[in-house]
């Protein structure tokens, strides 16, 4: 189903570490009592998690773009600064408001156009597949990026497992609404529930993640706990939270922003420096916690700095169209 | 009560504290900006707040005038100006803030901004009307101008307060969030109503001999 075409960035195979190797030398260091949140946090010098949540450990992604060398946002402004309309639409709701969210029991419908559909408890999906540690860029629509070390595995496990059929050209991913935990979803904002969508091939791409945890730990309720989606060539509203259907389909899916506001959020939604929103331009972004309040914000990267990785998923498409 | 209300407006210490209060917002959002208080993007925070205080002074001073005729405390009126200039001052912290923390001060970039995006534009032009109100505010520039013609010239207040509000709805109607611009929106047309209702009064009392 996937054809990948190795890219310059993609190491060759003798120079990814077996497995075994580094298991060992986790062990190693543990045994030397250097143990942290997060080996990939103690790696990359990344503000470990805010302590209160279980741990989440994962072994560092051999998956080609995902460890960014960037400097990790730290926790607090990550878990602080969010938008999940389902909590409120002020960024600092979701982290006031997102409490009330119980994620477990939580099951998760894999459903549509495949031969296995089928319902997913938690911990199933959380023994799907090895478990990586992943340092992602994120970049909001609104202009803002941050940098974030995800817990979970490529999306495409997953999808391997449920075998969509020929028909299954979309992916579209259903988000909780549920009034009695979800404050936002009283309001009229955006049409309930929250829906989003990928084509198959972007879906099948090994850097669209399905995130478990984040800085070593399970997710905060108001980072789209117990299970999002991270997919980060995208602006950020493509990832959708706290997902409880994942559904094949034929036809594209209408994802909410799109419908809410079709000429200023398209299906793509793309990171595009050369597309501007119609509300401001896309050519730069203010790094959360990182550029000063006088810095000059930093010039935003085609497909967020992963076009090595996914540019050939757009080839011969006009991304000005197709935004 | 209402002797009270007029003596503490009429007092000479009056309009030092309304001064004082005036500048509270921005002591605050100073304070705020150095000590890391502002959240995870300071820059964005200060922009919206600005706008914020700018709408809130425009509305207050739109508000004296109702206030100072339904309540019949005439010394209302020494307030007004200083709460439009002040709101002027917001409003100009706001476009400053806006063209340097988000634009990095690039004027070509700035004006490219305003040209292309419609609710930049119409902020840029709330502000820009707001100059000739800020500039003639003196006691001087009203004797110059004559009475008459400083009164005509200020109405430009009521298109300020409008424009203002389609720059705040636009900015917000790509989110849908549209609490707070119902909200102002809300008094604004209790505060500009008022002034059609009385005007139309007026018109309906001159026709009755």
């Amino acid at each position: 189903m996937l054809i990948r075409t190795p890219t310059p960035h993609d190491p060759l195979p003798s120079e990814i570490t077996p497995r075994s190797a580094y298991l060992n030398r986790r062990q190693a260091l543990a045994g030397l009592g250097i143990t942290a949140a997060s080996p990939l946090a103690l790696a990359q010098g990344a503000a470990p998690g805010g302590g209160k949540l279980p741990k989440l450990p994962g072994v560092r992604s051999a998956v080609a773009g995902a460890l960014a060398t960037d400097k990790p946002t730290s926790y607090a402004d990550a878990t602080s600064y969010n938008n999940f309309y389902e909590f409120g639409t002020d960024k600092s709701d979701p982290a006031a408001n997102a409490h009330t969210l119980k994620t477990r029991p939580w099951t998760v419908s894999v459903e549509g156009e495949c031969a296995k559909p089928g319902r997913f408890d938690l911990d199933a999906l959380l023994k799907l597949a090895p478990m990586e540690e992943r340092l992602y860029r994120l970049r909001c629509v609104e202009g803002w990026s941050m940098v974030i070390p995800w817990t979970g595995y490529s999306l495409a496990e997953l999808i391997k497992q449920a075998q969509p059929t020929s028909k299954a050209k979309y992916v579209e991913f259903t988000s909780l609404a549920d009034k009695a935990q979800m404050p936002g979803v009283r309001s009229g904002v955006l049409d309930w529930p929250y829906i989003e969508g990928l084509r198959i091939d972007e879906a099948m791409h090994p850097l669209a993640m399905l995130v478990f945890g984040m800085y070593g730990e399970v997710l905060p309720n108001q980072n789209g706990a117990p299970l999002r989606l991270a997919v980060p060539w995208k602006y950020g509203f493509k990832s959708a939270k706290s997902i409880v259907r994942i559904r094949f389909v034929e036809k594209e899916p209408l994802s909410s922003w799109t419908k809410a506001a079709q000429q200023e959020y398209g299906f793509y939604s793309n990171v595009n420096p050369n597309v501007s929103h119609p509300r401001w331009s896309q050519a730069s972004e203010r790094r959360i916690g990182e550029d000063g309040l006088f810095a000059k914000k930093r010039p935003t990267l085609l497909f967020n700095g992963y076009e090595p990785q996914v540019g050939q998923l757009y080839a011969g498409m006009d991304l000005k169209k197709n935004y | 009560m209402k002797r009270a209300l007029s003596a503490a407006l009429l007092h000479p210490a009056a309009k030092p504290v309304l001064f004082v209060l005036c500048s509270l917002p921005l002591a605050w959002l100073v304070y705020g900006a150095v000590a890391n208080q502002l959240g995870a993007n300071p820059a964005e925070a200060l922009i919206r707040r600005l706008g914020d205080w700018t709408m809130r002074g425009l509305w207050l001073t739109l508000a004296i005038t109702p206030l100072r005729e339904l309540t019949g405390l005439a010394a209302l009126a020494r307030m007004r100006r200083m709460l439009g200039v002040f709101s002027f001052f917001y409003a100009s912290l706001h476009l400053l803030a806006y063209g340097w923390l988000d634009m990095g001060l690039a004027l070509d970039d700035i004006a490219r901004d305003i040209a292309k995006r419609p609710f930049i534009l119409m902020g840029f032009t709330a502000w820009a009307l707001m100059v000739p109100l800020a500039a003639t505010s003196f006691n001087k520039a009203i004797k110059a101008l004559g009475g008459k013609r400083w009164q005509a010239l200020h109405k430009l207040v009521y298109a300020v307060g409008v424009i203002g509000l389609l720059h705040f709805i636009w900015m917000r109607a790509g989110k849908h969030n549209f609490a707070e611009p119902v909200i102002y929106g809300a008094i604004l047309a209790v505060l500009l109503g008022w002034r059609l209702w009385k005007r139309l009064g007026a018109r309906r009392a001159t026709r009755r001999p």
